[in-house]
């Protein structure tokens, strides 16, 4: 038999249905390349092995009965965010110790539901704060992709979702759950050849989800192609009543969109998007996507979005703001880390020198030791911007900015169909390159962070490589709810760019 | 606005985090890096603009004020540091 790990989520559903394979086979594959490979991509920090062929007996067993879902069968990976019941979730941080959920987070239980496998939990930034997944208390994640011509450094596969971008290029699932609060699913994406799509906010419900910011945050995949992203998402996404951000809206039959010709839609290419300093190969890349468009009959119109340079500055204020109140949970009390005067703890004695009781003591010791560098930072800026006498001057004025983002993408939108732009300003960089300097660390973003602050869908296409062999996406940005345009436009791009390029496997 | 040593040290102890008193120095001039970029907001004119309050248009969802779970002591407590006969057990607040 072929290697079962190479194929797309589609062939493999399709493999199931006319039986060529079961879904302990397919599993089986799945389990054995992660024993493997694990050790030097890191992407998993939970395998469950017995849980993945358990429900893969189970889901031959309601195949045989032809009772089988829309996902039967399909081992994927769970980015370590989504509570999984009786499954560790930490979302990579110190700070949940062992926490086992007692609960489902309903974008999971939907993919069970579909008849899905759970092969583990994937890695990612502490709380999804980071671009590189180096924030991780598990460690980094190797990106499957290495620079050509003999240099063995080690890349980043992006981040916040690294671990599900690093899995799905490395054939250890057929796709994996994500989440973008600035970028987190279409940078890792474009890191590593993959597809990786948010959906307009409210479409995923956020229940059960390790919270970080939650007006940005939002469910969505990363998977082998446009296709397969959109079988995913359609899972994922559903009205949930314990969610109430949740839109009471239908989830369209996108996957029907990802063949739709391009012909006659109007194409939106921001100027503020050529930003200074940005390498040549993301320009032509980008020229590249136009003149494919172009070619298949899409007409392109050139748009303004005058406000994009503040936008990822708004995030930075926005996005720890409602961090710092998130996270005010973590207190070691009911649940997760807690360092009391039993733990001969250094920041717990330092705390009761200077007076502090036994209580607020143990919150400060515990969560100075529970969280990472990048996530104390975070909050303390988040805690410093909502701090009285600068409310006003940066969370409620960062407010503001993000209402002229939404205006500026309202105005474009009211003459094209969706906007196409570079994914990421570079390709994936090395490990601590970037790490020296949170700014140039929050740079990543700057093409995807417009998106979440307008709650807009947007997908990641993997469109060609770069001098020295590395993966570059590009991105479609739609309307609020028109994530069809983002599949259609998207599909588009990946049969021009015929895209079938696989780091080389050293692991 | 600068941030100061007895800034970071006053936003440490309103988040709750143990810093010690080495680190305040670094910490001011990391803070300072990431506010002075984001200083730049102060150029964008936003006279008269609402603030976002939610990215979609939506309604706030109701429902019957009615119990609809419960009876989950054990798996509250499941993932407590410490518990005892059904009670979260924590530091003591009053010396």
């Amino acid at each position: 038999m072929s290697d079962l790990t190479k194929l797309t989520l589609a062939g493999a559903l399709d493999g199931l249905e006319k039986k060529e394979f079961s879904s302990r086979e397919l599993t089986q594959s799945f389990v054995d390349a992660i024993g493997a490979a694990n050790p030097q991509i890191n992407a998993y920090v939970v395998e469950t092995p017995d849980k993945a062929l358990e429900m893969a007996d189970a889901s031959d067993a309601r195949r045989a009965k032809g009772e089988a879902g829309v996902l039967d069968g399909a081992p994927l990976g769970i980015k370590d965010l989504y509570c999984t019941k009786g499954v560790r979730t930490t979302s990579c941080s110190n700070i949940l110790a062992e926490f086992t959920p007692t609960y489902e987070s309903t974008v999971t239980q939907n993919l069970w539901d579909a008849g899905a496998v759970m092969l583990g939990k994937l890695n990612m930034d502490e709380f999804a704060m980071g671009s590189s997944n180096e924030t991780s208390r598990f460690g980094e994640v190797a990106n499957p992709w290495r620079r050509s011509g003999g240099d063995n450094s080690k890349l980043t596969p992006g981040g916040s979702s690294g671990g599900s971008a690093a899995a799905v290029a490395a054939d250890l699932c057929l796709g994996a759950t994500a989440s973008d609060t600035g970028g987190s699913i279409r940078q890792p994406a474009a890191f590593t050849g993959t597809v990786g799509i948010k959906p307009t906010y409210g479409r995923a419900s956020r229940y059960g989800m390790v919270a970080f910011a939650s007006s940005l945050d939002q469910a969505g995949p990363i998977a082998k192609t446009v296709e397969d992203s959109a079988i995913l998402l359609e899972t994922m996404c559903s009205h949930d009543l314990k969610d109430s951000t949740s839109l009471p809206v239908e989830t369209p039959d996108w996957r029907a969109e990802v063949a739709k010709p391009v012909k006659g839609m109007r194409i939106g290419i921001p100027k503020e998007y050529r930003i200074d300093g940005m390498p040549e190969e993301i320009e032509a890349l980008w020229q590249q996507g136009i003149d494919w468009l172009k070619d298949q009959g899409a007409e392109i119109v050139d748009v303004s979005l005058p406000h994009t340079k503040y936008a990822l500055p708004a995030y930075y204020i926005v996005a720890p703001a409602e961090a710092s109140s998130n996270l005010a949970r973590y207190d070691g009390m009911r649940y997760g880390a807690r360092i009391s005067g039993d733990a001969q703890n250094a920041f717990y004695e330092a705390c009761r020198a200077k007076g502090h009781n036994e209580l607020n003591a143990t919150y400060m010791a515990s969560r100075a030791t529970g969280f990472g560098a990048e996530v104390q930072r975070r909050l303390m800026i988040g805690t410093y911007v909502l701090s009285s006498g600068y409310y006003d001057a940066y969370y409620l004025r960062a407010q503001k900015v993000r209402t002229r983002i939404l205006q500026d993408f309202e105005q474009a939108f009211e003459t094209v169909d969706a906007l196409l732009t570079p994914a990421t300003p570079s390709a994936a960089f090395g490990y601590g390159e970037k790490s020296d300097d949170p700014v140039a660390m929050y740079l990543n973003d700057i093409f995807t962070v417009t998106a979440n602050l307008a709650g807009l869908p947007g997908i990641a296409v993997p469109a060609g490589l770069d001098g020295q062999g590395l993966p570059l996406g590009l991105q479609v940005i739609g309307k609020a709810l028109d994530e069809a345009a983002c599949f259609r436009v998207g599909g588009a791009l990946e049969r021009a760019a015929g895209f079938v390029a696989k780091p080389e496997k050293w692991w | 606005m600068s941030v100061t040593k007895d800034d970071v040290r006053k936003v440490a102890r309103l988040s709750r985090i143990a810093v010690e008193d080495a680190r305040l120095e670094t910490l001011a001039g990391e803070l300072n890096g990431i506010l002075g970029w984001i200083d730049q907001l102060n150029e964008v004119d936003v006279e008269g603009v609402e603030p976002m309050t939610s990215v979609v248009e939506a309604v706030m969802p109701m429902r019957e004020d009615v119990v609809s779970d419960g009876d989950k002591v054990g798996e509250v407590l499941a993932n407590a540091p410490k518990s005892d006969d059904g009670f979260f057990v924590v530091p003591r607040a009053v010396e």
